[in-house]
């Protein structure tokens, strides 16, 4: 019996090798958690004939303090995102403690759900309320693109052939954050349906972001526009809440699937979006508007 | 394609032959080491559950050759005395297929937390599934792990073999 023939898996020790090997190799599959590719693998959806392993490139695993904003490397670990930015990124902590479980936080990383662009991805709803910005790097130089324009339908995004997401630029937060996220239990979950709120107090500006209810995860403009009593907090009511459930639903392009019908998530969304603004209201201006 | 690793304290080689090879894969089919259960091979079930640099993760959404260097401890490596030992006493062992992978989630969660509560414990487990549905009995036996080795100095199942040739 001969020796099996060396499978081409390349371990790049920084990012300047990955990319060149990226651009050498174009068939080798990035492959970072492997919470997504491996289990394709597994089942024989997909048969790399290469792979390159972004786990030892230390530059990808950290993330860096820029005064206004976060510095996300695209490998850092879930885990690590709950540990380490609860304070500073809320919205997508809370996301990232929604993601699998601890075995699949320990390994899945916002790059890799970002490259897979599914709609349900759960790292997606606080990019999109919070305005984030993704760095993209390939052997040409980088680019970053808001990530409002990454998505570009399901599972598609505007990464092209030889490029990477090196790191996710997070505004920090500057006031309240929530996501919310509808399944069938508090683990393991795809979600039916999820939502993302950030209300920026120095702005004045509130951000949204849908997940698992239309094509791409989404935003939704006309709700972010809702007229906020920000000079007199406590006029804050139910009916303005129930309003920008409203306008969030309408926002949403769901379709029935296994996971529910569109009509649910619509519903889901309203419920989810009122109750997100009452707690990010409530949290910012300490007013009696619990339910 | 050698891949050489670190496996429950020994020195492991395995020749790979595709670049997906699963480490659950490279455990049980070239390595002999049948400690780690497959299931579902896609992270739902965590009856795969190893440590890898410390960490607990599913070893079927590992590729073998992202291990090079690395430090895997299986059931038989990671798990305290103590923590086998609460599982039997409290019958928290039904069927047995999910138990190697709960031990290795149960003797991470001991690690880092020494009185965990229910909810604690609940959301640490929430990746390793008992279709046996014997979840309130697991849960009392990570309080009896706990409350045994708050007393006892742990002893890894790894290091006691090593004192006993």
């Amino acid at each position: 019996m001969t020796a099996p023939a060396a499978p081409p898996f390349h371990r790049p020790a920084d990012l300047d090798e990955a990319l060149r090997l990226l651009a050498a190799h174009p068939e080798a599959v990035p492959v970072a958690g492997g919470t997504d590719l491996m289990v394709a693998v597994n089942y024989r959806r997909t048969r790399p004939a290469a792979m390159l392993d972004l786990t030892r490139i230390e530059a990808l695993r950290a993330w860096s303090d820029e005064g206004d904003a976060i510095r996300l490397g695209s490998g850092v670990p879930y885990t690590r995102i709950c540990a380490e930015l609860a304070t500073v990124l809320p919205g997508l902590a809370a996301a990232a403690r929604t993601v699998g479980s601890p075995q699949i936080r320990n390994r899945g990383t916002l790059g890799g759900n970002l490259a897979t662009a599914s709609p349900a991805g759960d790292g997606h709803p606080p990019l999109l309320a919070t305005g984030a910005d993704i760095e993209i790097a390939s052997t040409g130089g980088t680019r970053t693109v808001p990530v409002a324009e990454f998505f570009t339908g399901p599972k598609r995004s505007v990464l092209a052939p030889g490029e990477l997401i090196t790191s996710v630029i997070v505004p920090k937060a500057a006031g309240p954050q929530q996501f919310l996220k509808v399944g069938t239990r508090n683990a393991m979950v795809i979600a039916v349906c999820s939502l993302a709120v950030a209300l920026d107090l120095d702005t004045r500006r509130l951000g949204t972001g849908i997940g698992s209810a239309g094509p791409t995860p989404l935003t939704a403009p006309e709700a972010a526009l809702i007229e906020l009593p920000w000079t007199r907090p406590g006029l804050f009511n139910d009916a303005l809440a129930d309003e920008f459930g409203r306008r969030v639903a309408a926002a949403a392009r769901p379709i029935d699937d296994v996971r529910g019908t569109a009509a649910y998530r619509r519903h889901a969304l309203a419920v989810c979006a009122a109750r997100a603004l009452r707690r990010v209201w409530t949290a910012a201006h300490g007013t009696e508007t619990t339910r | 394609m050698r891949v050489e690793m670190r496996i429950d304290g020994e020195t492991a080689a395995a020749d790979i032959d595709r670049p997906g090879e699963s480490l659950l894969s490279t455990l049980r089919d070239r390595l002999g080491l049948y400690g780690t259960k497959n299931a579902c091979e896609q992270g739902e079930c965590g009856s795969c559950t190893v440590l890898l640099d410390g960490d607990p993760v599913c070893s079927c959404l590992v590729a073998t050759a992202q291990c090079e260097g690395r430090e895997v401890k299986t059931v038989v490596g990671a798990v305290p005395r103590p923590v086998r030992d609460a599982f039997i006493a409290c019958g928290a062992v039904q069927c047995g297929f999910c138990t190697p992978g709960l031990l290795v989630s149960v003797a991470d969660l001991l690690d880092r937390e020494d009185d965990p509560s229910d909810a604690v414990i609940r959301e640490a487990l929430a990746g390793n599934l008992c279709r046996c549905t014997g979840y309130e009995k697991i849960i009392d036996a990570v309080h009896a792990a706990a409350e045994a080795m708050a007393g006892a100095p742990p002893v890894r199942a790894a290091d006691a073999t090593e004192a006993t040739p």
